[in-house]
């Protein structure tokens, strides 16, 4: 079944995204260790070519039907918020499933942007951590979830090492998780790139397939040695992800976490699975450990939509 | 593209291929002025004024790298293009397609044997090229000093007629 899709999918694309392969949710990653889809499609996001527009908030806003932001995407004051005395820029959050942030770095007098998103990962943590199985990990490489199944945990948002999923708290009674899918209904499972991609000025973002976008990614070191970084931030983090990033600037600067380890953070799915129930009972307690003694203080989306203190 | 004089280009440009080209008669008929109206959706046409710039440019290798035959300084591109001829391909959609990722561009990234297959798309390419050098020149960088937003690029960006209300908390701590 997932070949005939993943055939179907690339011919698809090959001829100008003619077959619309809509597939119902698969359990993909019940079949045990796994390194990617080898068709699956990902993004590189080039961090030395980013202007810092917002256009890609702008066109995310649109394409997912997010509310009304409380400034223009064009008000680059936004650049200046902090959260949680300083500490903190700005995350995605329930009503912006992406921000692009700015840093000032050493040695360069031009500011680096960096636009977060779900990095759509190989092995996701959400995924695997989720016991009611809201989350599906598409033959495309978009890990997507299930609003109808979500019991409002917030497991995967402990879970999740790059500190994604957000809440839906305006969702008073059956709040759900809320967070980057890759545009997969709309676009991606179309053979398309997604909105943000599209509307990049700069072209900041390449849309390909994850193999293809590696092999690109060290050209383009191998070719600049002095303008990047030699490393590309996504190949082998947590099990490596469909989304990967090049920087400029060291990308501990960039407030990427670069003590992440290279194994996913539950490395064999294999049998998971088949442990729901002792799951249900200590999963979210050891997560919660895990997630105290990993981020200290950093936090989740949806306190910064409220917090924000760094205009006073 | 820059062999379209200023009406409408994409019909113009066929039609500038198919006539000019094999006459090699480019280099008489740059054109004074170009409408760039790549993102028309959301942004009004800009209006390119490549004369100004053939005479600020150092020559045309600065924005054309080789295709226009006058040569490159790149070392890494020289290692090919070190013949100095006119490219049959001047124009700069004639390499760098409008739609970025369509599926032939996506299958061309796959093909290791191809030396250009990171190809960056018309878009990227015109801001890659342009705000690079208007950042060193001291040119023009805000969005809307070269393009103005249109109506549907207020409605996306919730700015100009739909900007938000301005509300008590914003920005302010709690
Ligand atoms: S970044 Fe987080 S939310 Fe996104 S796929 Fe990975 S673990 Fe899941
Ligand atoms: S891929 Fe789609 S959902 Fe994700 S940030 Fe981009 S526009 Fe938003
Ligand atoms: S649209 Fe592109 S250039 Fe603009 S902020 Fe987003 S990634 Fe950066």
């Amino acid at each position: 079944m997932s070949k005939v899709s993943r055939r179907k999918f690339l011919a698809g694309s090959l001829a100008g995204g003619a077959a619309v392969m809509v597939a119902p949710a698969q359990k993909a990653l019940a079949a045990g260790n796994f390194s990617g889809f080898p068709d699956g499609m990902g993004v590189l996001v080039d961090m030395t070519r980013c202007v810092g527009c917002r256009s890609c908030e702008a066109a995310c806003n649109k394409e997912q039907n997010l509310p009304a932001p409380e400034q223009s995407f064009d008000d680059y004051s936004v650049f200046d918020q902090t959260f949680h005395h300083g500490t903190q820029k700005r995350r995605p959050t329930e009503g912006a499933y992406t921000v692009v942030n700015r840093y000032e770095t050493e040695g360069s007098d031009k500011p680096t942007y960096r636009k977060i998103q779900c990095m759509h990962c190989n092995e996701p943590s959400c995924l695997t951590s989720c016991f009611v199985k809201a989350y599906t990990k598409t033959n495309e490489g978009a890990v997507i979830y299930d609003e109808h199944v979500c019991v409002g945990c917030r497991t995967c948002m402990v879970a999740c090492p790059h500190h994604i999923p957000a809440y839906s708290y305006s969702r008073v009674i059956d709040p759900v998780v809320k967070k980057c899918i890759f545009c997969y209904e709309t676009r991606v499972s179309k053979g398309k790139p997604p909105a943000c991609v599209d509307i990049c000025p700069a072209q900041v973002m390449t849309f390909g397939k994850r193999k293809d976008l590696l092999r690109i990614a060290h050209a383009r070191i191998k070719r600049n040695p002095e303008k990047y970084q030699d490393e590309v931030f996504g190949e082998h983090t947590v099990g490596g992800s469909a989304w990967m990033y090049l920087s400029g600037a060291p990308f501990e600067e960039l407030g990427f976490d670069t003590d992440l380890p290279t194994e996913p953070v539950i490395s064999n799915v294999k049998g998971f699975l088949g442990m729901v129930p002792m799951v249900l009972a200590i999963w979210p307690a050891l997560f919660t450990g895990m997630h105290l003694l990993a981020t200290k203080n950093k936090d989740h989306g949806h306190e910064d939509s409220h917090a924000e203190e760094g205009e006073e | 593209m820059f062999v379209a004089p200023n009406w409408h280009m994409k019909g113009f440009l066929l039609l500038m291929l198919a006539l000019m080209l094999p006459l090699n008669a480019y280099a008489m008929d740059a054109p004074d002025s170009v409408t760039i109206d790549v993102i028309a959706q959301y942004y009004e046409p800009a209006e390119f004024d490549h004369a100004m710039h053939t005479e600020v440019a150092e020559d045309c290798s600065t924005c054309h790298h080789h295709a226009t035959g006058t040569g490159t300084t790149d070392p890494y591109c020289l290692r090919c293009h070190s013949d100095y001829e006119e490219l049959d391909e001047v124009s700069c959609q004639g390499c760098h397609s409008e739609d970025t990722f369509s599926a032939e561009a996506i299958n061309r990234q796959s093909q290791q044997d191809l030396f250009h297959s990171d190809m960056i798309g018309l878009k990227g390419a015109y801001h890659q090229s342009c705000l690079g050098c208007h950042q060193e020149m001291d040119g023009p960088v805000g969005c809307e000093d070269c393009h103005a937003k249109n109506d549907e690029g207020e409605k996306l960006f919730y700015s100009g007629d739909y900007a938000p209300e301005p509300t008590e908390n914003a920005g302010s701590g709690h």
